[in-house]
């Protein structure tokens, strides 16, 4: 496969790029929108950083010492809530954005206004999100924020939820409109404005697992919008679709909740994926091992992960045989998810391997990303479950898959894609000292939470049983030097946004040529592919 | 506007301030709602010394004018916004590429719509394929049924809840059937309509276009006056989980329709001022979509909701 760029980007163009606080607010340009995607995630991340701050303050002494527990259960309500759609998924819409136009060989995302409709709405949701917290921390009478955990069951959420539950309620329509109109953007992109030869199983992998991120965005925010609706309607207007009195039942809630549920875990790891397959091949100087079956493998689980969904409910007391569907199901998903932690290593495989930044990223998050998944399989097992359902062990499972699984790769392709956002080098020094402080830092933060879990220390308590506390005093420190660690990314992209590094050529890393977004210029124009570019 | 000669490859626009303004307008619209649910206009805030309630007017609290000002701003937004839409369109710079991309988009909102419909019709076969006969003593719920409500009878509607409150059913075979015969056949009209618009006979078009909107007017004010109905035979949005499904579905529906007739409703005016034409006439084709869609709908709640 080789690549015409002749003519792809000629500098006179009908328009000029726009200037000043117009360019960012009014934008349709998909590169700009992309940076906005990027830089409002990492602002949550660290937000919802500060709170679960917050969280190991407290824990880090048997105790009550720093927040009193209804403040407590706020913090990790929305310390989840951010982190999920604010942190995580933003930012990899923000990747979509800049990459998907970039690697199909596309003028722009195909919907560019919409684009920033999606865009502009979310800092307006966590804006009303975030307002609960602080008038709850500052606001006189400390009226509550959310306060149910991230999973908002009823009836916590709905006869026993604070007034703010009404905002929270309205704020996850406005995140639901954005995903939707999102993923909408990026599947028509990938389907309308392939270039001239760039067929469907030559699309790189991170568009593929995007594209079928998307699938799921559009099926399953819609179902959370009703979710929240029947929440809405049994709080202010007297339904009982979660209240067994009238006829209804809490436990249809967390159906419904878990139906969009699970497919959001695979959101929020799917476009990971694809970025790792990008990335390992590039620094193994070899292509992707078993392109054809990473596509299928990330079909397979986007399919399974809707008939997988009651695998967090096993100690709800359902029917036998729904537990037994459910349990063989999950286990079902490792095939597919073994198939690609094989495919990366077998890609490594008598590679001339380098370890820069990207590099170190996704190796870390191929080991600890596996280490969460085998996890996860000993909480598929239902009986096995019973012990550990509500545990520390299962926090150290979605923080293995979400911190060191999504948030890492997130950080391989900041490294690996910052020389073409922003033209310049990211510091080797910031980025090596962010990478080594963040990876021993997070299996102090994660690792003992397997112990304390598995010795049966509960999730979302204030306060625990005076035999955790040896653990829970590291897992802190862990949690403040992880915390501590992200200023020196806080580092590395404010110098690249004010182009301070070495410059960067535009292709620094020696990708592979058929990958279409290294065939621009370093930084990439304002405007690129505007005629489509040949793929042969 | 670009001339043909010019016309890109894709036509990307210039930034544009509608999506920022749509996003204060929906905040606004928001908050407000949030607000008013919890100041609402007409509850009782005080009573004076000779017994007399005084009620909360309209604008005591700041959230009323907030859903209003949300909702005109969105509303005013979405129709500059597509005002330059329009522009593009009769410039000639929606064909090729930029069509399939509405074309596609538009299938894809009417996806996650269908993902939205299934969440409300999940639950109602949840309710009573699993919740209610479970509430009965179905199953190993014996005790349950024994401990909590031990007089409750699973049956479907369910008339009489587990905490004893009843409600009423709606049968099929009056104004729902009625409006079914309704929608199948402002469907059929739509589509005469879309055949005249491609063959260019414009009088048949306006006609059939008109009818269409029309019979979707009296389907709404049918469900309206079946509403009223419900409420004086006791089916009211709280009495019970099957009062909750049925205007919820029902509800939900209608308010698709009412935004299926809007759209009909520009397109109609928009015929009338001939911006559309045998080859470019997307915005029709997307509403006439659409309205098929609720049409399909609506199929589904006749037999699960009403009749079955």
């Amino acid at each position: 496969m080789s690549v015409t760029t002749a003519d792809t980007h000629h500098d006179d163009h009908h328009h000029h790029a726009p200037t000043g606080l117009k360019r960012w607010l009014f934008s349709t340009n998909h590169k700009d929108i992309g940076t906005l995607y990027l830089w409002f995630s990492f602002a949550m991340l660290l937000v919802g950083g500060l709170m679960a701050l917050v969280i190991r303050a407290e824990l880090m002494y048997p105790g009550m010492q720093v927040v009193d527990p209804e403040f407590f259960n706020q913090m990790t309500t929305v310390h989840g809530l951010v982190m999920v759609f604010g942190a995580i998924m933003p930012a990899t819409v923000g990747l979509a954005n800049w990459m998907i136009p970039l690697m199909i060989g596309a003028p722009d995302m195909a919907l560019p206004r919409m684009n920033n409709w999606s865009f502009w709405i979310l800092p307006f949701a966590f804006g009303i999100l975030i307002a609960a917290v602080l008038m709850s921390a500052f606001g006189e009478g400390n009226p509550s924020a959310p306060n149910f955990g991230w999973t908002f069951y009823a009836p916590l959420s709905t006869k026993y939820g604070p007034a703010s539950t009404d905002f929270f309620i309205l704020s996850v329509h406005m995140m639901g409109i954005s995903s939707i109109m999102g993923a909408i953007n990026v599947i028509v992109t990938v389907f309308n404005l392939r270039a001239p030869g760039m067929t469907l199983m030559k699309m790189p992998l991170f568009v593929w697992t995007w594209l079928i991120t998307a699938f799921l965005l559009v099926a399953v925010m819609p179902v959370l919008a009703g979710a929240v609706t029947m929440m809405l309607t049994d709080r202010n207007f007297g339904t009982t679709f979660f209240d067994a009195a009238g006829g209804g039942d809490p436990v249809m809630f967390q159906h419904i909740f878990w139906f969009f549920g699970h497919p959001e875990v695979y959101i929020m790891i799917l476009p990971a994926f694809g970025i790792v397959s990008s990335i390992i091949p590039t620094f193994s100087r070899k292509p992707l091992f078993g392109y054809a079956s990473m596509v299928y493998a990330t079909a397979s689980i986007a399919l399974l992960s809707f008939v997988v969904w009651a695998h967090h409910m096993f100690t709800v007391g359902m029917p036998l045989a729904g537990t037994l569907f459910f349990m063989y199901m999950t286990m079902l998903i490792s095939v597919p998810t073994g198939v690609k932690v094989f495919n990366w290593v077998a890609t490594m495989w008598r590679g001339s391997l380098t370890f820069e930044l990207p590099m170190k990223w996704s190796l870390a998050f191929v080991i600890l990303f596996t280490c969460g998944g085998l996890s996860g399989l000993m909480l598929a097992i239902t009986p096995v479950d019973f012990q550990y359902h509500d545990t520390y062990f299962v926090v150290a499972h979605f923080h293995y898959v979400l911190v060191s699984g999504a948030l890492f790769t997130l950080f391989a392709a900041a490294y690996y894609w910052l020389p073409k956002w922003s033209g310049v080098m990211p510091s080797k020094l910031l980025g090596e000292l962010h990478f080594w402080n963040s990876l021993l830092s997070v299996n102090l933060l994660f690792f003992p939470m397997h112990f304390v879990g598995l010795a049966g220390m509960p999730r979302r308590y204030a306060d625990y049983a005076l035999q955790f506390a040896d653990y829970n005093w590291w897992i802190s420190i862990g949690g403040f030097w992880f915390g501590l660690s992200q200023i020196f990314f806080l580092a590395v992209a404010v110098r690249c946004a004010m182009k301070k590094g070495e410059p960067a050529p535009a292709n620094p890393w020696d990708a592979p040529e058929e990958d279409l977004e290294w065939t621009v210029p370093s930084p990439a124009p304002f405007h690129t592919f505007d005629t489509p570019p040949v793929v042969k | 506007m670009a001339s043909a000669a010019e016309k890109p490859y894709y036509y990307v626009p210039e930034g544009s301030p509608w999506p920022l303004s749509g996003s204060v307008g929906l905040c606004l619209l928001m908050v407000g709602i949030a607000n008013t649910l919890h100041y609402p206009v007409g509850e009782v805030v005080d009573k004076l010394p000779d017994g007399t309630e005084v009620l909360r007017q309209f604008g005591e609290h700041w959230g009323h004018l907030s859903v209003l000002a949300g909702a005109l701003w969105l509303v005013a937004t979405l129709f500059f916004w597509w005002r330059d839409t329009i522009k593009e369109s009769i410039a000639g710079l929606h064909e090729g590429k930029l069509a399939g991309s509405y074309r596609q988009g538009m299938l894809w909102f009417i996806f996650s719509e269908v993902m939205f419909f299934a969440a409300l019709f999940g639950a109602l076969f949840y309710t009573r394929w699993l919740i209610v006969p479970w509430l009965g003593g179905e199953g190993n719920n014996a005790m349950t049924h024994e401990v909590l409500w031990p007089n409750f009878q699973a049956m479907w509607p369910l008339v009489t809840n587990p905490d004893g409150s009843s409600t009423a059913i709606m049968g099929a075979w009056g104004l729902p059937a009625i409006n079914t015969a309704l929608l199948l056949t402002s469907s059929i009209t739509l589509t005469i309509a879309h055949h005249a618009l491609i063959a260019g006979e414009r009088g048949k078009l306006i006609l059939f276009q008109g009818a269409t909107i029309v019979l979707g007017m009296i389907f709404l004010s049918l469900q309206a006056l079946e509403y009223v109905h419900a409420y004086d035979m006791g089916l009211t949005f709280d009495s019970g989980i099957y009062g909750s499904l049925f205007f919820m579905m029902t509800g939900f529906h209608g308010i698709h329709v009412t935004l299926g007739t809007i759209m009909l409703l520009v397109c109609f005016l928009r015929i009338l001022k001939g911006h559309f034409s045998a080859d470019n006439h997307f915005v029709y084709e997307a509403s006439a979509w659409y309205w098929h869609f609720v049409d399909v709908v609506w199929l589904f709640l006749f037999v699960v909701v009403y009749w079955m």
